[in-house]
């Protein structure tokens, strides 16, 4: 059944998606930099992350390897702030984010997480349809034009490759996507909010072959105007699509470098056994 | 709009926490503008002579709250002796032994149970239970009974704690490890043995705290009982005789009596009393119930 | 083990029949539609339109409120509060003890309270009161279904710089079917309880017209014709009784199906 709302939106969109044709995506920031001195994380008494210090190059794909409980993941958490929910989680050193100490004084905690578009390793749809959950970030964060919108939420979902799986049904819950569809859903309501950066947690773990491979490639198209950093769980895929590896071991950075030099030509013992797979 | 947002989120935040010290100040009030209301009985009379005295005549001055007191002790008292065995033999079924068809029945049936409110199970009480004690079982002890009388009141109540009790025991036995009981079975021992020596002497604090809770309910309960256990002010001398507990007492004569200032504060002190004691039993067996819980869970 | 268990089940089944039984004959469709008539309590025609009328409208009132202050509550301990705050502890814990206290007690500090405001007998009253008896019972119930939520969703949306007020809101969309549990059974408590309305609410014949008129109630309906000495009269509170355990049933059911719906392992 469709409404004549829905079908009003959807002349909406084709007008939409043919200007779109021409558009890429809009945003082009030119100086993206994350640069971390001295970052140490205390959960609970235990130190998690030790005198991390890093910069994060950018436009391209930085992974981040080790063995589970290496902090990696908490680490990535700390980029956005949203260790700010856990009081028992301590942080001292700095993170600057395009140049500007995110855990400074003054800094507004919602726009340091407006810059960063975080999937994470479950898909989490928003008890809404396909449609408002790309249309959330914008509207929350000030657009009200309906043309703006639509067009915002269209060119995210052609971006992801949804929007032509979904077109009809963009009305209906999100919930009844499939599971590889409700990853690209997220990625496409994180690129929504127009970040400059991405973090990926794990992000494909849930995903079968498939839709790992989508999301790869969307990663792969991805970095030509964001940064991306992306924890991952399998050294293969951060073969495939890194450009920079940093190998983490108990809290501490234990190598970081290019991925070509990484895996062919590893400077440190642990990194050599990490490889060869002697622990993990 | 940056702003408009964080008013928003401020004002929204300060409004919860305003709701959330009410709540716990909420607590407080009806505890203290319940003593305020029994303070001037207490003034008037000893404390001691309140509670201990059985005298009872609110015209000539004479507060004596023991007949009350003592009713409410014995009706709660047999509820729980009657409903215990019932509802530890049905949560150790219903955990042990009973198939998944089964739980899945009883699920309704427990929370049917307690969803009843108390007018209907007095309704039922002086249908079935009051002539059934009066025609059947009073008879073989006793020359004669109305049938309103203190084991009716504990009947009625019994059936009334049941559903709270054993969907406590079932969260009780649930959180005992699965890897207790399996060690237990793989060493040979039967279920029922496992039963007796694993679950039950686990689970010991559980039910005590499970058993002061439902007293508490038990002390506090109205209409029911108030429906079947007669209402004549005496210390009962068994179960066949007429009882008049507490709550009871409020409800019959509460806001009929406003004209006398002593009696309403008379009231007001049973009002004060019944919160002390299920505030008390409450405290205590929530405390142990959660410190159960987390025992168990890491 | 079985037998008390079948003992269990036999006494649900036998207090329904009985009440079924005697009140069954006396219902009738005046009894829903009509208010009391002129010899009503002695034995002549009319129905308890009133009471029925009396406690949705207690009901009503009494779920707004606590709607208003359950809701918000439940919110700021889970996800504004840190999971082992203190605050967080002693708001469940008095949570927890406010749910034990008796509706009896609540009827005296609720009547106590509305001298003290100068409100007499009325819908107002038992609103107020009846609110403080289902609060507690909807709170704990939000609250335990609140806390299955799993992380994912808050993190989803603080990430997309949402602030918490407009995280709590759309959390509040996925938790609708738990709220709707919650309330309906605060209904179930509610709307049976005797005690907290025996003095607040009133008791009048007539469907109250404003919140400063006396309200009837279904249970102390029952409770009245049950003391009558007529016998037609007495069989009219069992038909009574009927319909409160059929709205209870009708309530317990929908309850049970939403939160069959929402959380897999409850009892």
């Amino acid at each position: 059944m469709i409404s004549t709302n829905q079908i009003l939106i959807n002349s909406n969109y084709n007008s939409v998606i043919e200007m779109n044709n021409a558009i890429t995506l809009k945003k082009l920031v030119t100086n993206q930099s994350i640069k971390i001195e001295g970052l140490d994380v205390y959960i609970e008494n235990q130190h998690i992350l030790k005198d991390i210090n890093l910069t994060i190059p950018e436009k391209s794909i930085t992974c981040i390897i080790g063995p589970s409980g290496c902090g990696k993941s908490t680490f990535l958490k700390t980029l956005n702030r949203m260790h700010d929910e856990s009081p028992e989680v301590k942080i001292s050193g700095k993170v600057f984010v395009n140049d500007e100490n995110i855990y400074g004084q003054h800094v507004n905690v919602i726009d340091t997480r407006k810059k960063m578009g975080l999937l994470a390793q479950r898909p989490c749809p928003l008890p809404m349809s396909i449609y408002e959950n790309v249309a959330y970030g914008p509207r929350i964060h000030g657009i009200k034009k309906r043309k703006a919108i639509n067009q915002t939420v269209i060119q995210y979902l052609q971006y992801v490759g949804l929007w032509d799986e979904v077109r009809d049904r963009v009305r209906t819950s999100a919930t009844r996507l499939s599971i590889g569809q409700q990853q690209r859903l997220c990625l496409a309501r994180g690129l929504a909010i127009e970040p400059e950066y991405i973090l990926g947690d794990e992000a494909t773990s849930a995903l079968d072959p498939l839709s790992t491979k989508k999301i790869e490639e969307l990663f792969i198209k991805l970095k030509e105007k964001y940064t991306i950093i992306l924890v991952t769980h399998t050294l293969r895929q951060a073969k495939r699509i890194a450009d920079h590896i940093i190998f983490m071991y108990l809290g501490k950075i234990i190598e970081s470098g290019s991925t070509d030099e990484f895996f062919n030509n590893p400077k440190k013992q642990l990194t050599k056994e990490y490889l060869s797979g002697s622990f993990s | 709009m940056r702003l408009l947002r964080a008013v928003k989120d401020k004002t929204a935040r300060y409004i919860m926490l305003g709701i959330a010290i009410f709540t716990i100040l909420f607590l407080i009030v009806i505890g203290v503008s319940l003593f305020f209301k029994a303070l001037p009985i207490m003034k008037e009379k000893s404390l001691w002579i309140l509670l201990t005295s059985a005298n009872w005549k609110p015209f000539k001055g004479d507060y004596g709250f023991l007949p009350f007191i003592f009713s409410t002790f014995y009706v709660s008292l047999i509820a729980i002796i009657i409903a215990l065995p019932f509802s530890i033999l049905t949560s150790i079924y219903l955990n042990s032994y009973a198939s998944k068809n089964v739980k899945r029945l009883f699920e309704p049936i427990v929370d049917l149970l307690s969803g009843i409110p108390p007018v209907i199970y007095g309704v039922w009480g002086t249908l079935t239970i009051v002539p059934l004690i009066a025609n059947k079982i009073a008879p073989r002890f006793v020359a004669f009974s109305s049938g309103y009388t203190v084991l009716a009141g504990g009947i009625v109540l019994a059936v009334m704690i049941i559903p709270l009790l054993i969907s406590i025991m079932v969260e009780v036995f649930r959180s005992i490890p699965k890897e207790m009981t399996d060690a237990s079975l793989s060493m040979g021992a039967t279920k029922w043995q496992t039963v007796k020596k694993v679950i039950l002497r686990k689970s010991v604090s559980g039910i005590i705290a499970a058993t002061v809770l439902a007293l508490s309910r038990a002390f506090g309960e109205t209409m029911a009982v108030l429906m079947v256990c007669g209402n004549i002010t005496q210390i009962p001398h068994s179960i066949f005789d007429a009882c008049y507990p507490l709550p009871a007492l409020i409800a019959n004569n509460y806001g009929e009596m406003l004209s006398m200032p002593s009696y309403e504060s008379a009231l007001m002190f049973s009002a004060f009393l019944l919160f002390i004691i299920v505030v008390l039993f409450n405290g205590l067996s929530r405390f142990t119930l959660n410190q159960i819980e987390r025992r168990y869970q890491f | 083990m079985i037998c008390a268990a079948m003992i269990i089940l036999g006494v649900l089944v036998y207090i329904i029949a009985t009440v079924f039984y005697r009140g069954l004959p006396a219902l009738n469709l005046d009894m829903i539609t009509k208010l009391p008539g002129g010899g009503f309590y002695l034995g002549k025609e009319g129905g308890v339109l009133n009471a029925i009328v009396g406690s949705l409208y207690i009901m009503i009132g009494s779920l707004i409120i606590s709607i208003l202050i359950s809701v918000p509550l439940v919110m700021f301990v889970n996800f504004y509060l840190p999971p082992k705050s203190v605050f967080a502890f002693l708001i469940r814990f008095s949570l927890d003890i406010l749910f034990g206290i008796p509706s009896i007690v609540y009827g005296a500090f609720g009547f106590a309270l509305m001298i003290y405001l100068g409100i007499r007998a009325s819908l107002l009253g038992g609103i107020l009161t009846v609110a403080m008896l289902i609060m507690p019972i909807m709170m704990r119930s939000f609250d335990e279904i609140t806390r299955l939520l799993s992380r994912d969703l808050p993190d989803a949306l603080l990430s997309l710089g949402a602030t918490k007020y407009e995280m709590v809101k759309v959390i509040l969309r996925q938790l609708m079917p738990g709220l709707v549990t919650a309330i309906l059974l605060a209904i179930g408590r509610g709307i049976g309880d005797a005690a907290t309305v025996l003095f607040t609410a009133g008791y009048t014949d007539n469907i109250p017209a404003s919140l400063n008129q006396p309200a009837a109630t279904l249970p102390l309906s029952i409770f009245f014709q049950l003391g009558s000495p007529v016998e037609e009269v007495q069989n009219r509170a069992y038909a009574s009784a009927i319909i409160l355990t059929v709205i209870i049933l009708i309530l317990s059911f929908s309850a049970r199906y939403f939160s069959s719906k929402f959380s897999k392992n409850k009892i």
